[in-house]
């Protein structure tokens, strides 16, 4: 929504702060300004000036030299305009004045200066100026000529303000309007908020009164057929209609913003849609059938040619304006070429309805056509409006002497809406604002904006604009507004709760801190991804995973799924930084997976929380290995993990993955990135991935510390130096000599793995350091002995050698 | 006798010292222990020969020898600590290092400016006694919108962008569905933020990303003004942006509080007298916050007539792009390492 200031001082002439004052005044009651552009800002000293000779240049075909009047003077300048003639009254700027822009219509930001200088050995005081050189255009004022200088009419003063006949002494405010303050998007919506922001008195324009002593009723017949959609059609008739330019003042606040003038009936539908907020619509009554309307929906698989001259499909929603033979406009969107107005017409018939705003949004949207009109439908207009703005329009064209206004109004209101009424509970205003304001106070600033207390009932009455006024809460927004927001103290509410984070939360900070301490930087990654990510991922066809959830209107098909699994936003990532030659990259990340329980969706999908953990050049397998081990510790999961070569993850090196196993439950994998997999994220090295599944995580975490005491007495130390058959895990060795080393076994530390020379093919040396201890003596050589001879056994069994 | 003795315990001590004084090593130093008090050393040869030395003269001569001894091993000792301090000297003026050599350690992750100004905002409300809740990222529609007084057909479901999964299903365009959420679970008084990731249909570019995090607030207890929603926030304002920052309050539209106000907060890197950085307006606008709609808590069972609250929205890109100076959004998520190593 925009508007200039000077129209709204047409209803608040006692405005006086400066631009800045008011957008800020604007901006602190609720109206908030975005900006305002002076149009003036890069126009100075230019002045009515009149052409008194004209002579040809000596030196240049093309340009001639002129004597211009411009009030105190008469000062010479050279022109190349094309259309300069004797007697013109044309925009002058003087020697140090400064003009917006150049003549093909480029702006040139503070402005061009101008000065006294020669052209072509001729001195010239100054430049006569076209639209564009005052920053403007032909757009928004026709009247001037295609090429060339800028001509005001014979009765404009010599030596006046050009600026100020032009209206641009003036400034555009932007304003966002928030969607419940409908009445805010008009003209008289935001000055009726300036007034009460600076407490001026608002003048609403006073509509008489209009009419000839005819009956419009006898001109044109209306029947509303729906009247949810359509809960009030006001219809008007203005007879022998002159068609012709409307007013300067009109045009200035039409052009201000950011219309067209175009002729005096366009022009007036155009301004009282601005300055009421009420869209309105003229037909050509020569073209209604039967000189009758009939408010109805359409039909599905009707056909439509609107105004702009495009067919429109139409369905059983939308809701046309009909005459007796078919429809002659879209409700509230757009009129049809059959009806159009053109500069012949007689007898225009106006219309200003009150359409369902819902109906009119959901319309637009599969007419696939959006119009200033349907923009204000659809947040919901007050019906009270239609009249006020079809009267004003009358008055206007009576006027401007457009025509002859038919007097009467044809108005299908069946159901008038009311004015609510809200208790007045000035302890209950206090009481949510903090504030300590007296019932008096609060009348006032709510009689700034209408809002007037019935002391009969002791209720607010609110006027039928404010459709945001509901209840207490509403109205102590209103008193709020414009007692000050910033001037409502500033206390805190006591204290009653702990507060604090989740113990998952804290299982979360604890994972960031371990993979950080461990060098992995923290990604974030979309939630949604394609569907294509399966097959970079080697899923199979029929994989569960592929049983994704899927967006109804996403931004594409690489935004098109919720992500079941967690690793492809990562590993793009360390594709891109390979491709960025990073050196040893090191990511983690900490987001959810979607998990549909069932396909379509008809409950919520589990959610699960991934702690994602991806590398490469920085490390192998059980560098990755020792990160989840240092987090488990960190976490409190103190007994061992179990790792099961056989994890089944695609994107995985077949020979280099794990499940984690712990106390029975599957907490994640890792393993080393398929290297057909690595290929397609483009990551030319060995690259290392775990996901551990956080939900399964959290359960297992334990801040529950116990001591045990210190050793207080001696350990005996063995080593065991063993030729191993080369697909017996190391898990399994350690499986058995923990179980056969019993109570007495304290730890057992790998120290060597050996493949190679020295040994055969198909074995691999594997040598342990065991530790045993009893708690309540020290161990006597028979103790050993016994233990070493069952773990020895045991290693027999396994078909393990001692090495000699 | 005894005079022989003595003269010549006089010299044993004179030599003694004398190669003490001599020894600069303590090898050196051993060596002459030994050749004076070792087992054939002089001063024991001497006491060896006692058994010459006359009955009565004994005690005499035994308590001169054991002087000698005393004064040998003291003197020796004294040189000893004394080589002892020297070569620590020595030692430590050989092993001077070049401190200024690059520092042996692991190398450390970087979190991500999104995590840092959410723990930041963490901190600030848990010291408030908050509790940090999380909820679901595919919402019904019912809280996303219904129960925050957002009906069916309204237009700030257009506004929004919602991605849809089905009619009843969404992801979920705010953080503020946990708030009906809690509300429902009617556990009084609620004072909580719940971070979370949120979605709406913007194509990606620099300030736009149809993935985003926001971090909710909620307070409810009874006799809650719009004075302690300004209290607060302008606390959190300060400790976030710093003790200088002043906080303006514009009244604003959220069909789920009334009344409603955006928070803008000074320009932190001017002091609000207007940079590049705030566009010249000395002002950034930060937050959306207001008191709960009536409405609202009547949906989610709770009687407005007993109860009042406030609730805000932060954006936590916004906050991290503000804070840490970053110009384009979509660094955030591309996960470049030399981006994230600056954190």
């Amino acid at each position: 929504m925009q508007t200039s200031i000077s129209w709204i001082k047409k209803y608040v002439p006692d405005l006086t702060a400066t631009d800045q004052e008011y957008v800020d005044a604007m901006t602190l009651s609720g109206t908030k300004a975005e900006g305002y552009v002076r149009l003036d800002a890069d126009l100075d000293k230019i002045v009515v000036g009149q052409i008194e000779k004209i002579d040809p240049h000596p030196d240049a075909n093309k340009l001639v030299v002129c004597q211009v009047n411009v009030g105190t003077e008469t000062v010479q300048i050279v022109t190349g305009a094309p259309n300069v003639e004797v007697g013109q009254k044309v925009p002058v700027v003087l020697d140090g004045g400064r003009v917006a822009g150049n003549h093909d219509g480029k702006m040139t930001a503070g402005g061009i200066k101008i000065k006294k200088g020669k052209l072509r050995g001729v001195e010239s005081c100054g430049m006569m100026c076209s639209i564009e050189e005052l920053g403007s255009d032909r757009y928004m004022h026709p009247e001037a000529p295609e090429y060339g200088i800028y001509v005001f009419g014979d009765d404009v003063e010599v030596g006046a303000d050009a600026i100020e006949l032009l209206g641009l002494h003036d400034t555009v405010v932007e304003y966002e309007v928030t969607s419940n303050r409908v009445d805010c998007y008009s003209v008289i919506g935001i000055a009726r908020e300036a007034a009460a922001t600076f407490n001026k008195p608002f003048y609403a324009p006073k509509v008489k009164a209009t009419g000839n002593d005819e009956k419009a009723e006898d001109y044109v017949k209306v029947t509303v057929e729906n009247t949810e959609l359509c809960p009030r059609y006001c219809a008007r008739v203005v007879k022998n209609v002159k068609i012709g330019p409307s007013p300067k003042w009109m045009q200035e606040c039409l052009v201000s913003v950011g219309i067209r003038p175009i002729n005096n009936l366009v022009d007036i539908t155009n301004y009282v849609m601005e300055e009421y907020g009420q869209p309105m619509h003229a037909y050509d009554l020569a073209t209604i059938k039967g000189q009758h309307i009939i408010v109805k929906c359409a039909q599905d698989g009707d056909e439509f040619v609107t105004l702009d001259g495009q067919t429109r499909k139409l369905d059983h929603d939308v809701l046309m304006i009909n005459d007796e033979e078919g429809p002659v406009g879209i409700a509230g969107i757009m009129g049809g070429q059959n009806s159009m107005i053109t500069d012949q017409v007689q007898t225009v018939l106006f219309e200003a309805a009150c359409f369902d705003g819902t109906n009119i949004r959901l319309s637009s949207k599969r007419v696939g056509m959006r119009t200033d009109a349907s923009g204000k439908f659809e947040k919901g207009l007050d019906p009270e409006n239609a009249r006020a703005a079809i009267d004003r329009a009358c008055q206007l064209m009576e006027e401007l002497g457009a025509g002859e206004v038919v007097g009467g109004c044809v108005d299908v209101y069946p159901n008038p809406v009311e004015e609510r009424k809200v208790a007045f509970e000035p302890e209950k205003i206090n009481a949510l604002l903090g504030t300590d304001l007296t019932a008096e106070q609060m009348l006032e600033y709510l009689n700034r904006v209408e809002l007037k207390l019935d002391p009969e009932t002791n209720m607010i009455v609110v006027p039928t604009f404010r459709q945001d006024i509901f209840r207490t809460a509403d109205i102590a927004e209103e008193v709020a507004r414009f007692f000050g927001y910033d001037n409502i103290p500033t206390t805190l509410p006591k204290a009653t709760t702990a507060g604090g984070v989740s113990f998952g939360e804290r299982i979360e900070q604890i994972a960031r801190d371990v993979a950080e301490m461990d060098g992995f930087s923290q990604g974030y990654c979309y939630s949604f991804e394609s569907p294509k990510v399966f097959d970079k991922l080697l899923y199979a066809p029929d994989a569960p995973e592929r049983q994704a959830i899927q967006i109804l209107n996403p931004l594409g098909e690489d935004f098109s799924i919720m992500r079941t699994v967690s690793v492809n936003g990562l590993l793009v990532s360390l594709g891109n930084n390979y491709n960025h030659r990073n050196k040893s990259v090191k990511l983690y990340e900490l987001g959810n997976v979607y998990l549909p329980k069932s396909l379509p969706l008809t409950e919520l999908p589990d959610e699960r929380k991934q702690l994602t953990l991806c590398m490469y050049d920085a490390g192998d397998f059980f560098t990755l290995k020792g990160t989840i081990e240092n987090f488990m510790e960190r976490v409190g999961m103190k007994k061992k993990a179990v790792y099961d070569p056989k994890a089944g993850i695609p994107y995985l090196h077949p020979g280099r993955q794990a499940k984690i196993m712990y106390d029975g439950v599957e907490i994640g994998f890792l393993g080393e990135l398929h290297p057909q997999a690595a290929k397609n994220y483009e990551i030319g090295t060995r690259a290392y991935v775990a996901v551990l599944d956080m939900p399964s995580i959290v359960p297992m975490c334990s801040f529950d510390y116990k001591y045990k005491g210190v050793a207080k007495f001696p350990a005996v130390s063995r080593d065991l130096s063993m030729v191993v058959p080369k697909e017996i895990m190391v898990g399994d060795i350690e499986k058995m000599i923990e179980t056969r080393g019993g109570k007495l076994l304290e730890s057992l530390q790998l120290f060597d793995v050996y493949e190679g020379n020295q040994i055969d093919r198909g074995f691999k040396s594997v040598a342990y350091s065991v530790t045993f201890r009893a708690p309540d003596r020290t161990l006597s050589e028979e103790d050993i002995t016994g233990v070493m001879k069952k773990i020895l056994h045991g290693l027999e069994s396994m078909g393990i050698v001692l090495r000699q | 006798m005894s005079d022989v003795m003595k003269e010549r315990l006089e010299q044993i001590l004179k030599d003694a010292t004398a190669r003490i004084q001599e020894s600069d090593a303590l090898d050196k130093l051993n060596d002459v222990r030994v050749s004076f008090l070792g087992k054939k050393g002089e001063l024991t040869t001497v006491l060896k020969s006692m058994k010459d030395v006359a009955k009565e003269d004994r005690p005499l001569i035994g308590q001169m020898v054991n002087e000698t001894r005393a004064k040998i091993e003291a003197c020796l000792e004294k040189t000893k600590s004394d080589l002892e301090a020297k070569l620590l000297e020595a030692r430590l003026e050989e092993e001077v290092i070049d401190v200024t050599l690059p520092a042996k350690k692991q190398t450390l992750g970087h979190r991500h400016p999104n995590t840092i100004a959410l723990e930041e905002v963490e901190r600030i409300f848990t010291g408030m006694g908050y509790e940090v809740l999380e909820g679901p990222e595919i919402e019904y529609d019912k809280y996303n919108f219904e129960l925050l007084n957002i009906p069916a057909n309204h237009p700030a479901k257009d506004e929004q962008d919602t991605f849809y999964i089905n009619k009843e299903i969404v992801l979920r365009t705010q953080t503020s569905p946990v708030q009906a959420r809690v509300m429902e679970t009617g556990k009084m008084p609620i004072r909580m933020i719940c971070p979370g990731r949120v979605f709406r249909s913007d194509e990606v570019d620099a300030t736009h990303s149809p993935s985003f995090h926001q971090i909710e607030g909620l307070v409810v207890d009874k006799n809650i003004t719009f004075a302690d929603l300004k209290g607060t926030l302008e606390q959190f304002a300060k400790e976030l942006f710093g003790p200088e920052t002043k906080t303006k309050f514009r009244p604003h539209h959220f069909p789920f509080t009334e009344p409603s106000a955006e928070m803008d907060v000074s320009c932190f890197k001017c002091g609000g007298k207007g940079c590049r950085f705030c566009k010249g307006e000395g002002w950034i606008e930060i937050l959306g916050c207001g008191m709960v709609h009536p409405h609202v808590f009547e949906m989610c069972g709770i009687d407005p007539e007993e109860y009042t609250g406030f609730a805000f929205g932060v954006g936590l890109e916004r906050i991290a792009l503000l804070k840490y100076e970053i110009d384009d959004m979509r660094l955030l998520y591309e996960n470049d390492y030399r981006f994230l190593k600056q954190f």
